[in-house]
């Protein structure tokens, strides 16, 4: 079995060690914003020279540091489309809106190590001629975001902030926003707007880049509070050294939540790719309660597609001969990394593990996500708003014994017209994602679930009609109320 | 060729590259770049623009072509390729010699995607198609079956695509969301926000456009409801033009609804009297009787807006004490009795004797005719200045419609009104004897009843009663623009047409027709007796008109040199 591997996470959990700056600095604290700021000018064979900034954004594309959000995007491609020439400021925000269901990751870096984040995002901030940056923390974390303000001052007071950082020249500042509580103020584009003092309504791509025209229409990147927090590392270690953890393409380590009907539900640093599901849910996460047998995984958080205990994927893996050769893999022996999860028509998303048993109403489940994702929907765009609800509705209906047959259908017709580049932003996927996996792996229950409610209904009319030997008025079959958004 | 009068009055453009694509099969090079409709700014041309430009229809809510794009309906999805590229950067071709269109697997809405060389648009294919019925399927399964009491029913896009794009059935079983029904949203809008579809465009018409943020949206997801700020009304020189640009029937006009169906509205194109903008407008009528303007697209003049103001200032054509009968004194008489009477005075007036003040509301045709009597009788003339305050999008600070059409005749100078007092004096002294008042009440600006009794001849012509029109020797009995044909110059200069609406009350007849009479009657000159031909001799003989003919002024008219 594989061990953990804790970089991110390597002194948070140790006793004694608190989120003040003596405690960060007696472990080895802003070192690497220290060899960031010194690095020198290089002159590359061809003549040209390269200044530490561009250094270090060529260092991040050499780690493959990917983006630990949700969708896994390259950092040091993300960083090379922002726009240098547009004679506008640069922003840099830190997403630290975690809030996708099952994932609880960035909360263990904001509360107890957020100098290891206010490190990485001054050196990601550096390395892209960032003056000024936002730290975008959620408003369920009223703690997070005061140790983050104070760990700010802490740093201001060192000079790791403000003007001539360390005598360098280089000057940044770094204000915390909080949001009010919504789970679409995590989209990047939703954030920009929100942290513009508006409603969280996600923006068109095209034209609205946030590396182009992005926070007050300024050329804008976006990061995860984990994916600043390994450019730190990054810088410390150096981009090819970084690379060798992890494995190809999925470099790094990685944070996971596991949460649900397991024994010991937490968060488990890992190396990317080394661990399979079936490890981080048996071994680390203690594996599931006795007598129970696995039913369903959420890889993800909850907007990944759901995979079904036993389900089998045919994976590439390069032979010895270095060609591809076809492999079938049962869903627990999915190495846990960006690229064999989306092979598998799912994802890693934000690293949150949600395991259901075999106890679980696999309708009940659905019908909490998607009243989850009715609620969040921003409702800007009409596939979203309508279908976010109308799914919601029907699956409140089928758990409150009013379900029929074709219900299964109807909410596959429904999610069907939702993803796919019809809505504005990835929350189109969000919302449906788990709709059609939900339905379309355990069709068999909801159809069942549905059956046994028709079959109800008709006795309990027969009932009714015999009591009042067809003279009385016919009792009004009520819909349960729908949930109260 | 002697027109030197153009449509627009900015220099010839530079030509504009251009850019190849298909859609839906055809060929057809765009603009490589349109204007932004707020800023004006060139802006890569998008799929819709370009779909238009090869007339095939995009079906769309939110979009506007004169708004900031939100992109949120979605209803303008298309499927698209641009030409595929191989490793070495290079078009890869087909078998034929034609590149090789590579298909995105994703959609991208029509509104705001910039078209790029060589890309095709399938705007019919079944995935399309498929797209544009799941859009109308969310769009109706919470939207209240309102259509028989709906204000917009018969120009309204959700039915409209429905029937178009949508399904016949609903397969929708669950509780519909209820929102706010009659919403008082300002002094002149109610709003239903079952039926708002969303698509803020009123809310970024009042943010861009006006600059009154005062729109927005509360709640989330499918609870979504459009809303004043809590508190606040909605109370914009502008606002009813969110009523015309809402797609549905979410925002009605407190004026007009449920005062007619509008199916069976007659449309007239027209102009607005109330200020020297002269937007351009469409009046709604039945049975002669006006319903509604609306404003009419006129990239010179008005964009696709009017204000509320010169929309609702059409109550008084409909007003049941409109002047009808042709009098003499007290006494009702026949036109032809009136004109030869007048013909008659005004044949021994003096030279000098006679002043005229014509309104700088009459048309420029009328203004024409009256200054030619003018000149007959070497009167002194001018019109009334009328003002308020404007505004920097349209309400001009000049609230008369055709100031410049009186001055461009010589019926007012530059000064408007400078000659008011000489005329008072020149009554007071008797050196004036004979009074031509078209329009205007002159008890209200300067000579009172007692003025008007010292006089001869106080020839009047009027649409209401006033105090003028009471003590009037002869009465004409006029027309509202709507119920006749005439031309505007507006304030920057730009000449345009009116049609008539609704016939002319009781014995009224349009000015222009018994003033042409009249001059011919005293001067014995010869005119025209249609407004196309007098309209063009005018402009024969006007030099800023330049020679610029009726028909060419079309439907948005056409602009000089002022
Ligand atoms: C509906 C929705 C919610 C999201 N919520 C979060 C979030 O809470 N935290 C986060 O870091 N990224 C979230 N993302 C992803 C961000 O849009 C963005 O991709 C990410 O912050 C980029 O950072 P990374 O490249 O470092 O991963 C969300 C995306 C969507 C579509
Ligand atoms: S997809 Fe949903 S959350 Fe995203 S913009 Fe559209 S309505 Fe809002
Ligand atoms: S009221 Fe009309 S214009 Fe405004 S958002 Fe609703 S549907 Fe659109
Ligand atoms: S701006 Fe002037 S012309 Fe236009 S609608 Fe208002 S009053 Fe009429
Ligand atoms: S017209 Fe609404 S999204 Fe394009």
């Amino acid at each position: 079995m594989p061990e953990e591997f804790r970089l991110i996470l390597k002194y948070a959990d140790q006793p004694g060690y608190t989120p003040d700056m003596e405690c960060y600095l007696r472990h080895g604290g802003y070192e690497a914003l220290k060899k960031a700021l010194a690095i020198q000018p290089k002159t590359l064979p061809d003549g040209k020279t390269m200044s530490g900034p561009e250094q270090i954004r060529e260092d991040v594309k050499v780690s493959g540091l990917r983006g630990r959000g949700g969708a896994g995007f390259s950092c040091g491609l993300k960083w090379s489309f922002v726009d240098r020439k547009s004679g506008k400021p640069i922003y840099l925000i830190c997403n630290a809106d975690e809030s996708e269901p099952g994932t609880f990751k960035d909360r263990q870096i904001l509360h107890k190590d957020p100098h290891q984040m206010i490190e990485g995002m001054i050196i990601s901030c550096f390395a892209n001629d960032v003056k000024l940056a936002y730290i975008y923390i959620r408003g369920e974390f009223p703690e997070g975001a005061r140790i983050l303000n104070r760990a700010l001052k802490e740093a201001r007071e060192k000079n790791f902030l403000g003007k001539n950082i360390l005598g360098s020249g280089y000057d940044l500042e770094i204000h915390v926003h909080r949001g009010a509580g919504a789970y679409i103020c995590g989209e990047e584009t939703g954030l920009i707007e929100s942290l513009e003092g508006k409603r969280a309504y996600p923006r068109i791509k095209p034209p609205y880049f946030p590396a182009i025209l992005g926070l007050y229409m300024c050329p804008t990147i976006v990061n995860n509070v984990e994916t600043l927090c390994h450019v730190k590392h990054v810088v410390m270690m150096g981009g090819a050294e970084y690379a060798k953890i992890g494995t190809p393409n999925n470099t790094g380590t990685r944070i996971v939540s596991v949460s649900g009907q397991v024994k010991k539900p937490g968060y488990y640093e890992v190396e990317v790719g080394k661990a399979t599901m079936g490890q981080l849910i048996n071994d680390f996460a203690g594996g599931l309660f006795e007598g129970r047998k696995l039913k369903a995984v959420i890889p993800g958080g909850s907007s990944a597609k759901v995979f079904k205990a036993g389900e089998k994927f045919k994976l590439k893996k390069k032979g010895p001969d270095g060609k591809d050769i076809e492999h079938e893999v049962d869903m627990l022996d999915l190495p846990y990394d960006f690229d064999s999860l989306m092979a598998a028509g799912s994802m890693s998303g934000s690293g949150a593990i949600i395991v259901m048993d075999d106890s679980t109403d696999i309708v009940e489940a659905l019908a909490n996500l998607s009243e989850f994702y009715a609620h969040e929907s921003c409702g800007q765009c009409t596939p979203c708003r309508e279908g976010s609800l109308w799914m919601s509705k029907t699956l409140h209906r089928m758990t409150h014994g009013q379900g029929r047959k074709q219900d299964a259908d109807y909410l596959l017709k429904i999610a069907d017209n939702i993803p796919g580049g019809r809505t504005i932003c990835a929350f189109g996927e969000a919302c449906s994602w788990p709709v059609q996996s939900f339905v379309g792996k355990f069709k068999d229950e909801f159809i069942a679930k549905g059956e046994a409610d028709e079959a109800k209904g008709e006795a309990d009319e027969a009932k009714r009609a015999a009591a009042s030997s067809g003279a009385g008025p016919t009792a009004e079959l009520k819909i349960a109320a729908s949930p109260n958004h | 060729m002697s027109i030197a009068a153009t449509t627009e009055n900015k220099p010839a453009a530079p030509a504009i590259e251009t850019i190849k694509i298909k859609v839906d099969g055809k060929e057809i090079a765009v603009p490589k770049t349109m204007p932004d409709p707020i800023s004006g700014k060139p802006i890569p041309t998008t799929m819709i623009q370009a779909c238009a430009l090869a007339t095939i229809d995009v079906p769309h809510y939110c979009y506007h072509p004169k708004l900031p794009v939100a992109g949120n309906c979605r209803m303008c999805l298309v499927e698209f390729g641009t030409p595929a590229m191989g490793p070495d950067r290079k078009p890869v071709m087909n078998p034929d010699g034609t590149p090789k269109i590579a298909k995105s697997p994703r959609p991208a809405i029509a509104c705001a995607t910039p078209v790029s060389p060589g890309m095709e648009i399938y705007t019919t294919t079944p995935a399309v198609k498929q797209m544009r019925e799941g859009v109308l399927e969310f769009l109706l399964i919470n939207h209240p079956l309102d259509c028989p009491i709906c204000d917009q029913a018969g120009e309204c896009k959700l039915q409209e695509y429905s029937v178009d794009y949508g399904q016949a059935t609903s397969r929708f079983v669950e509780e519909k969301v209820h929102k706010p029904k009659r919403v008082d949203l300002g002094p002149r809008i109610v709003l239903d926000d079952e039926r708002c579809i969303l698509c803020t465009r009123c809310i970024r018409f009042s943010k861009d456009i006006v600059g009154d943020d005062a729109l927005g949206i509360v709640n989330r997801g499918s609870y979504n409801t459009l809303s004043a700020y809590p508190g606040k009304a909605f109370d914009n020189n502008y606002t009813l033009n969110t009523v015309d640009i809402c797609p549905v029937g979410a925002l009605t006009s407190k004026d007009f609804r449920f005062k007619m169906r509008v199916w069976f509205l007659k449309e007239t194109k027209s102009v607005c009297t109330s200020c020297a903008t002269g937007c351009s407008i469409v009046i709604g009528s039945r049975e002669e009787k006006i319903y509604r303007y609306e404003p009419r697209e006129n990239d010179a003049v008005n964009s696709t807006w009017m204000c509320d103001y010169g929309r609702l200032n059409y109550k008084w054509i409909n007003r049941e004490d409109r002047l009808t009968d042709v009098k003499i004194g007290q006494a009702q008489t026949t036109w032809s009795n009136v004109l030869k009477q007048i013909a008659d005075k005004l044949a021994k007036a003096q030279s000098g004797s006679v002043a005229i003040v014509a309104s700088a509301r009459q048309t420029t045709e009328e203004l024409f005719l009256l200054a030619k009597l003018a000149k007959k009788f070497n009167a002194i003339t001018d019109s009334i200045p009328r003002t308020g305050e404007g505004d920097k999008l349209l309400l001009s600070t000049d609230r008369n419609p055709n100031s410049n059409g009186a001055k461009l005749t010589g019926i007012a100078s530059a000064q408007m009104g400078a000659n008011l007092p000489k005329i008072a004096e020149g009554i007071r002294n008797g050196s004036i004897k004979t009074l031509i008042v078209f329009g205007e009440d002159m008890t209200k600006h300067g000579i009172g009843a007692d003025l008007l009794g010292k006089l001869d001849n106080l020839i009047v012509s009027d649409i209401l009663p006033n105090k003028t029109t009471e003590a009037a020797t002869y009465l004409l009995p006029g027309c509202a623009h709507a119920e006749k044909r005439g031309s505007f110059v507006n304030g920057k200069g730009r000449v345009q047409r009116f049609l008539k609406a609704i016939e002319p009350r009781g014995e009224a007849r349009p000015e222009w027709e018994f003033l042409h009479e009249l001059v011919h009657n005293v001067t014995g000159q010869n005119g025209y007796a249609t407004i196309e031909g007098l309209f063009n001799q005018m402009a024969k003989e006007i030099p800023a008109f330049n020679g610029v003919t009726w028909a060419a002024l079309g439907d948005t008219g056409v602009t000089i040199q002022i």
